[in-house]
């Protein structure tokens, strides 16, 4: 016995409303945050992930209310990211029952607010989420950088380092995208997962291209990963958290049942 | 009957807006929830929720700061008590957390962090679902499967002096006291409040326990 492997659905919410982009361009509405939530639990969700994916000052206020109510009635962690920039945001989002938040781009433009964050709150409620991209050619050793505003952004730095630099920071886990592979449903980018979760002691979860159950299983087998990440496919029903578990227990990795 | 006041205490290091929805989810109508950081509030209640997240020196510098370390000492040999998380950890004696800490000593023992000189491959936080193996038939465990899942994160672990105290081990490289109990006191290091329906049920079976 020992410590179950995570499924994690995301749901990405654009004014109180859930929403998946691909490669965040294409939008669809894929309904309700509150009773997407309620269904994901009952199909054995370990966590809930939502995403703010505009996250204005209105937006943050419709937030707020979406985590109280899925708080007050669904009880798995519950993670919010997107628009978290300051040690209020984090309060705001805790108090409404949110049990963790990702932090973003705060955390590039200011990698002390990390730190500040774990010492007020503990690492256990802050995850840095990573965005990264691949930027070696054809040849080359592995290298992949960090990129903000969805992708479109390079920042020069590079994506192993930063994920140590957060782990020392005090991160308590990291949430590890693969930008070329987000959006696409070809699996993750298992090189970029597996180099940083074999170089950091914190848990990782794997986020950004799965399109099949198979590569749920792959994320944890060969990219090493604590966790994974989707969402398109659980919110048109195309498989249940349930079917995912179970096709990761067939494949030999402890899920929760 | 009157109704039954369950106090969920509030030192300002707690989930305890989960934790209190959690309970309110539980309870039925005879039992009435409140999130409290008064120590006559404490002593007026008939059973106590004490949570606690963050680090143990922060933990013990707001129980210091709210007044509430005689009063939690007092409850947690009187009623029925149970702790969450840091809840369980600063009710030892010592945390080896922050450079070493004391804290309430109502349970003889020591906090310490998962080996990793040990376990190179551990991951810390241990974050994530895992199993309790229930060591006692104690109450709290009623209508919960042996070797159930409940949501865990934290990278410090108890080792209580008396091993009789252990009501639930847990295995993450290496095997730990995941729940303690005395008389009236049940500890948990998992979040039960996270835990789905056997973390609801916890909550059920501590709501009608007298504590004996």
């Amino acid at each position: 016995m020992s410590l179950a492997k995570r499924i994690i659905p995301c749901l990405d919410v654009d004014d109180g409303r859930v929403v998946k982009g691909v490669q965040f361009v294409d939008i669809r509405d894929a309904g309700d945050p509150v009773e997407i939530a309620k269904r994901y639990d009952e199909q054995g969700a370990d966590e809930i992930t939502f995403l703010d994916i505009t996250a204005t000052a209105h937006e943050r206020d419709t937030m707020v209310h979406v985590v109280e109510e899925v708080a007050s009635q669904v009880f798995i962690p519950l993670t919010v990211g997107g628009g978290i920039r300051s040690i209020e945001d984090i309060r705001t989002m805790l108090n409404a029952g949110a049990d963790k938040v990702a932090i973003n781009s705060a955390a590039i433009f200011n990698p002390g607010f990390v730190k500040d964050a774990c010492d007020a709150f503990g690492s256990q409620c802050i995850v840095v989420a990573i965005d990264a991209k691949k930027v070696s050619q054809e040849g080359e050793p592995n290298k992949w950088e960090i990129f903000t505003h969805g992708g479109r952004k390079e920042t020069g730095i590079d994506a192993v380092e930063w994920a140590q630099k957060m782990q020392e920071l005090g991160a308590g886990e990291l949430l590890v995208t693969s930008m070329d592979r987000d959006g696409t449903k070809i699996g993750f980018d298992i090189e970029l997962t597996r180099t940083i979760c074999d170089s950091v002691k914190i848990p990782v979860i794997a986020s950004g291209g799965v399109g099949e159950l198979s590569h749920l299983s792959q994320g944890i087998t060969e990219g090493h990963a604590e966790a994974v990440l989707a969402a398109s496919i659980f919110h048109f029903g195309q498989f249940t958290i349930k079917e995912a578990k179970q096709a990761m227990q067939a494949d030999g990795i402890e899920v929760r049942l | 009957m009157s109704q039954r006041l369950v106090a969920v205490v509030d030192y300002g290091m707690g989930n305890l807006r989960s934790v209190s929805k959690a309970a309110e989810h539980a309870a039925d109508t005879n039992t009435k929830i409140i999130v409290t950081s008064h120590p006559n509030e404490i002593e007026e209640a008939d059973a106590i929720i004490f949570p606690g997240q963050g680090a143990a020196k922060a933990c013990m510098k707001a129980l210091l700061d709210t007044g509430m370390i005689h009063p939690i000492q007092k409850a947690a040999k009187e009623k029925p008590f149970l702790g969450i998380c840091m809840g369980l950890q600063v009710l030892m004696s010592h945390s080896d957390e922050n450079d070493g800490v004391d804290c309430l000593d109502v349970i003889k023992g020591n906090v310490k962090h998962f080996d990793l000189d040990a376990n190179p491959e551990l991951k810390v936080p241990h974050m994530g679902w895992n199993q309790i193996h229930q060591t006692n038939e104690h109450p709290l465990w009623h209508n919960i499967p042996q070797d159930s899942r409940f949501y865990f994160v934290h990278s410090y672990y108890v080792q209580p002096e008396n091993t009789d105290y252990v009501a639930g081990l847990t295995t993450h490289g290496e095997t730990f006291a995941s729940a303690l109990s005395t008389k009236n006191l049940f500890a948990i290091q998992a979040h039960p409040e996270k835990s789905a329906e056997h973390g609801i049920q916890l909550f059920k079976n501590f709501l009608q326990w007298n504590g004996q």
